[in-house]
């Protein structure tokens, strides 16, 4: 994985850096020290590692601004950080770079149930934000399987989904206001606890910019309140094929489950193993909930089983308790950990239009045996936002490199159907340079010149989302 | 004016052009300052170019008729979710409404509240920037971070940072029913505060507007409810029981009754036909009560559970630019002129710095200023 070679003129103003840091932080909240900088040298794609010059660990909106004003001064490159569990390498840092952590920002501002907002430091956890409303029987509803890490300010720059934005958005559908601090230090507010932001939509585009454009230090986000109830029905079939009609047609019935989740047998033996949620032994999966009271969940489900019948299905059965369902959610969002413990595997994250899923599926299988590499799948299917994960040795040299180039060809047929590269987990370093099999040139500078507005300098997380070729001459102009 | 029949000839002619172009889909929504120069019309790039029920997804050329897609989408039991405001009644304009100028200014309707705007279900985006360069952002898949949304940029830029020729859009499965609960005589503030209780139940209200005057002159609160019709029943019956402080509702069932109760909100359909400015106001829910009773003389209704306040300001009323700003500045939230001749600017003041960003947005993706120049003015801060 290329990236820019680092300046040693901005190295050797390491100690300036500090100290000019300190002026404006207290003196813990400036990591420099190697042995304490290796934390932040990778995010959780952790084949790609690189300790950054330093970290700063700020408090408030004024310390994000007093540090990004000195780095913008001294034009030094800021990689913002989240918790760090970016699956893309969002916040992988250079050696000449600074983190900035967002974790000391993670106090609730405000929630306010009658006009259903909550308002956030950025730095607190996605599940925390849920914890702080859930008393009252409201929650935050885009759920990224790493909820109980990942924080809000990652969410927002990745614009994260999860298993339940079929029926509730990802997070651009729940994001109503930010304060932003730009990369020259200024202060931005846009929207706020009102609907739809003023002017030009730039909440919009902000979300999903990867900590490209500013760092959101604040954010007013929606709540809900929670459904009466809920209840999932496991749909084991014999074939990903046929799995992959069901869900087609289940959607075209006019019936919209909250989440339609797959996965096939080598996911659903490990997870079995782990979290004991009950799941058949079958070829493929799915994990259809619907929300409601129990007559609505009854009559719901009713219409999801007929349909799931043409499809002969080898199981049909519905969760019989709260504590069973929260086993089979506590399985599908541990699908990942549990595959990793058993093998090193890279997770893809194109999306398809739901009609090509058993297409799809087809090739992908198609695939894996023309590299000689197993593909386990388990993924958002109501919104054909796929997760094939490639098992491969990274001891066995080479098996990387061949991980990769079947995972390209993976994205490249998504790409084909009439889908994308990726579907939620950005782009980071992981897809930059597939980016020009979905967008012509001019459609990555359209891209460019947004981030040219944002940060004219190119000093924010200035090596992902596009590949370095496209980006050389922002990056050199700006330099 | 021009009506370009490919993307192609598009791009030419604003490539070639070298006076301002005044950007149109089926011209009925003349919202902002007035521009001047040759109009661009997109109405002949028009049709479907694909729809898949199975993907809840539909893409079409940008000038077609809004009516051809829900008559599609009707076809196969779908709808578009953000039920777009017909702007004809209100504007007293004709011709046919585009989804190109439902995408340009994204508009929405009643269940903005519940399911979002336009720009949440348009996926994917195809446009011509001011050099006459033909971009596309986005794609037709229902979840897409690859790269940055310029979709949601669009949505809304009403032409002014490019010339849209393609929208892809999510749409949604039609509920079975509907149920509209119905009560009279509330004052706003009980009003928005009933709203606010329906709204944060798990009973999932998917309208919810208030009229100070309905059709016999009472004022009047609605609530819909939509899904399977057992179930909109109990979940009336349940939102009942916890809004019997306020009396007791009745529950309108009828298909027509209730479409037509919807498209007087959306269609501002009060203020048709009436002499005066007409604003557009957002803001938090609880405070919109106050700001409509501090700016006495205007009459208003509430849609988004408050959260929508559309104000009818006639002349000599005293309700002006100058004090709507003023009121909306004191709580937050934004404010329009959609009816009315703007003096400054029709659209919300913004701060120094976000100010500063959508110039430098405009400046890239238009940097000769030919794509509707000045229509996104701001009105003067109070």
């Amino acid at each position: 994985m290329e990236m820019p070679t680092p300046k040693p003129e901005i190295i050797a103003r390491k100690a300036e850096l500090i100290k000019r840091l300190h002026e404006v932080m207290p003196k813990d909240a400036v990591i420099s020290d190697p042995s304490e900088t290796r934390v932040y040298e990778c995010d959780a794609l952790t084949a790609y590692k690189c300790a950054p010059l330093l970290a700063v660990l700020p408090s408030s909106t004024k310390e994000v601004s007093d540090a990004l004003r000195i780095c913008h001064e001294m034009g030094v490159p800021v990689v913002p950080r989240g918790s760090g569990t970016s699956l893309a390498g969002g916040a992988l840092p250079t050696a000449d770079s600074v983190i900035l952590g967002v974790a000391r920002l993670s106090d609730v501002l405000e929630t306010d149930y009658d006009n259903r907002f909550i308002k956030v430091q950025t730095g607190r956890t996605n599940l925390s934000v849920t914890g702080a409303v859930e008393e009252n029987g409201f929650f935050y509803a885009p759920d990224p399987s790493s909820q109980l890490a990942c924080a809000i300010a990652g969410n927002i720059a990745m614009n994260s989904g999860g298993a339940h934005c079929l029926k509730y958005g990802v997070t651009t559908n729940n994001l109503m206001g930010v304060t932003m601090v730009l990369m020259d230090g200024t202060v931005t507010e846009i929207g706020g606890t009102f609907l739809d932001a003023e002017g030009l939509d730039l909440l919009g585009l902000i979300c999903g910019s990867e900590g490209q454009l500013g760092v959101v230090t604040e954010a007013t986000l929606r709540i809900l309140h929670k459904p009466e109830g809920a209840r999932p029905v496991l749909i084991g079939f014999d074939s990903n094929e046929v799995a992959g009609a069901c869900v087609s047609d289940i959607i075209k019935a006019g019936v919209l489950p909250v989440a339609i989740e797959f996965m096939d047998r080598p996911c659903i033996e490990a997870t079995e193993d782990f979290a004991k949620a009950g799941y058949p032994m079958c070829e493929a999966l799915l994990i259809v909930e619907v929300e409601g009271s129990d007559a609505e969940i009854d009559e719901q489900l009713a219409l999801i089983e007929e349909i799931a019948r043409r499809h002969n299905p080898v199981e049909l059965r519905q969760s019989r308790s709260a504590e069973e369902s929260a086993k089979i959610w506590l399985g599908r969002k541990s699908a990942f950990g549990a595959m990793g413990q058993i093998n090193d595997y890279m997770c893809l994250d194109g999306t398809i239009p739901v009609s090509e899923l058993p297409h799809v599926l087809r090739r992908i299988g198609e695939m894996s045996r023309e590299f000689g590499l197993d593909v386990a799948n388990v993924f958002h299917a109501g919104d054909g936002n796929m997760h094939p994960l490639i098992l491969f040795d990274a001891n066995k040299p080479g098996d990387l490199e061949l991980c990769e180039d079947l995972g390209a060809e993976i994205l490249k047929l998504c790409v084909e159907v009439g889908g994308c590269l990726t579907g939620e987990h950005g782009v980071g370093i992981e897809k930059r340079d597939l980016m020009t099999h979905q967008y012509a040139p001019a459609d990555l500078e359209a891209q460019m010149a947004v981030k040219d507005v944002f940060d004219a300098k190119w000093l924010l997380n200035p090596a992902k989302v596009f590949p370095l070729l496209s980006s050389d001459s922002h990056r050199d102009a700006a330099a | 004016m021009l009506t370009p029949k490919t993307e192609d000839d598009l791009a030419r002619i604003v490539a070639e052009a070298e006076a301002p172009l005044r950007i149109q889909g089926g011209g009925t929504r003349p919202i902002g300052m007035p521009t001047n120069g040759t109009v661009l019309s997109t109405s002949a790039l028009s049709g479907i170019e694909l729809y898949d029920p199975g993907s809840l997804t539909l893409v079409a050329r940008a000038g077609t008729p809004v009516a051809e897609i829900e008559t599609a989408l009707d076809a196969e039991g779908q709808r578009l979710a953000f039920e777009p405001m017909d702007h004809r009644g209100l504007l007293g304009t004709t011709g046919t409404p585009t989804i190109g100028g439902v995408a340009a200014a994204n508009v929405s309707g009643p269940r903005r509240i519940q399911s979002g705007a336009a720009r949440d279900f348009m996926l994917g985006v195809r446009f011509v920037d001011g050099r006459g360069q033909i971009i596309k952002n986005g794609g037709r898949v229902m979840k897409n971070v690859t790269g940055y949304d310029l979709v949601k940029l669009m949505a809304g830029s009403y032409g002014t940072l490019g010339v849209l020729t393609e929208i892809s859009l999510k749409v949604l499965p039609k509920p079975r029913a509907t149920g509209v609960m119905l009560i009279e005589g509330l004052s706003d503030d009980r009003a928005v505060t009933a709203l606010s209780r329906a709204l944060g139940s798990p009973f999932e209200v998917s309208g919810a507007a208030h009229l100070q005057k309905g059709q016999d002159g009472a004022p009047v609160t609605m609530i819909r409810l939509e899904g399977f019709e057992s179930s909109v029943a109990y979940r009336a019956g349940e939102l009942g029981k916890s809004l019997a402080d306020f009396g007791e509702f009745t529950l309108e069932t009828d298909p027509e009754r209730t479409a037509a109760g919807w498209a007087h909100i959306r269609d501002v359909v009060p203020f048709q036909g009436r002499d005066g400015d007409v604003w557009r106001l957002s803001v938090k829910p609880s405070d919109a009560p106050g700001v409509v009773a501090s700016l006495s003389g205007a009459e208003a209704f509430y849609d988004w559970g408050g959260g929508l306040i559309w104000l009818l300001a006639p002349e000599g009323s005293g309700v002006n630019a100058r004090s709507i700003r003023a009121a909306v500045a004191k709580v937050g939230g934004h404010a329009t002129l959609i009816r009315g001749t703007p003096s400054q600017g029709a659209f919300q003041p913004l701060s120094p710095a976000v100010a500063a960003l959508q110039d430098g947005l405009r400046r890239k993706f238009d940097p000769r200023q030919i794509l509707n120049p000045g229509l996104m003015t701001e009105g003067q801060a109070a």
